[in-house]
């Protein structure tokens, strides 16, 4: 499958994520997160740049409980829980957080 | 973790080259998620894995050595090294990375994972697992 953005096919697997991590743009995550009918808040920007900052230090795309357990350092308790999360993304904090940030699917997602 | 069964997951291949410290390395992570007694064992050239400053880009792989650094969000805290496999490659304990775990019960407090051990120590460390898989 792809995603139009600006006129140009942006590549991603049969799950719906982007196969080069380098063409992620913000314009692309809104076009994603419309696919998975998830209505971007600002709330989820920050998850979104938390998830792509967690990636860029360790190369790793979060287990949702590390990423409950980081958004909650980072994020504040606020949205760093377990309950709010799922809401913002009812496929899966992790799983939709990241084809929305860009990412590969969290290691051990099925 | 009453009924945590002990799994240690030995690495002794480099990093690159082949594709085993990779795999070793996404199983611990998967297998991290069903709360068991994780340690990982470097020796021979797995202690490469480890090696600090690692680049990768003249070999169009994936830098995988940061994501040891997250190793302590899965709680996986124990990376034992073999000291005689770091001394037989002219390595020593400052060329690897530092990889840290947060003490919950210590006020977050960070802890070193590395723990260096001799030959005979990390035996006695493979004596005590339920479960030992090698990579």
């Amino acid at each position: 499958m792809a995603y139009q953005v600006n006129g140009t096919a942006i590549e991603a697997d049969e799950e719906g994520y982007i196969v080069n991590l380098d063409e992620w743009s913000k314009e692309l995550a809104a076009e994603i997160a419309k696919a998975e009918n998830v209505e971007m808040t600002e709330n989820h920007w920050k998850v979104i740049e938390f998830l792509r900052n967690y990636y860029d230090e360790f190369q790793l795309a979060p287990a949702v409980r590390v990423l409950v357990k980081n958004a909650k350092k980072k994020l504040g308790a606020d949205i760093g829980n377990s309950k709010t999360l799922e809401a913002m993304f009812p496929d899966g904090a992790a799983k939709q957080g990241c084809k929305i940030a860009g990412l590969p699917k969290p290691t051990g997602c099925v | 973790m009453p009924d945590a069964k002990k799994f240690l997951y030995v690495n002794r291949k480099a990093p690159y080259g082949t594709i085993y410290a990779l795999e070793s390395l996404e199983v611990v992570l998967i297998a991290a998620a069903f709360e068991q007694d994780v340690s990982l064992a470097f020796l021979d050239d797995g202690v490469f894995q480890l090696t600090k400053d690692q680049n990768t880009d003249g070999i169009g792989v994936k830098n995988f050595s940061p994501t040891f650094r997250a190793l302590g969000d899965y709680e996986v805290t124990k990376l034992f090294v073999e000291k005689e496999s770091l001394e037989e490659r002219g390595l020593d304990p400052s060329d690897l990375q530092e990889i840290t775990w947060e003490d919950e019960d210590a006020d977050w407090e960070e802890k070193p994972s590395i723990r260096i051990v001799s030959r005979a120590e990390m035996a006695d460390i493979m004596a005590d697992q339920d479960v030992v898989l090698s990579f």
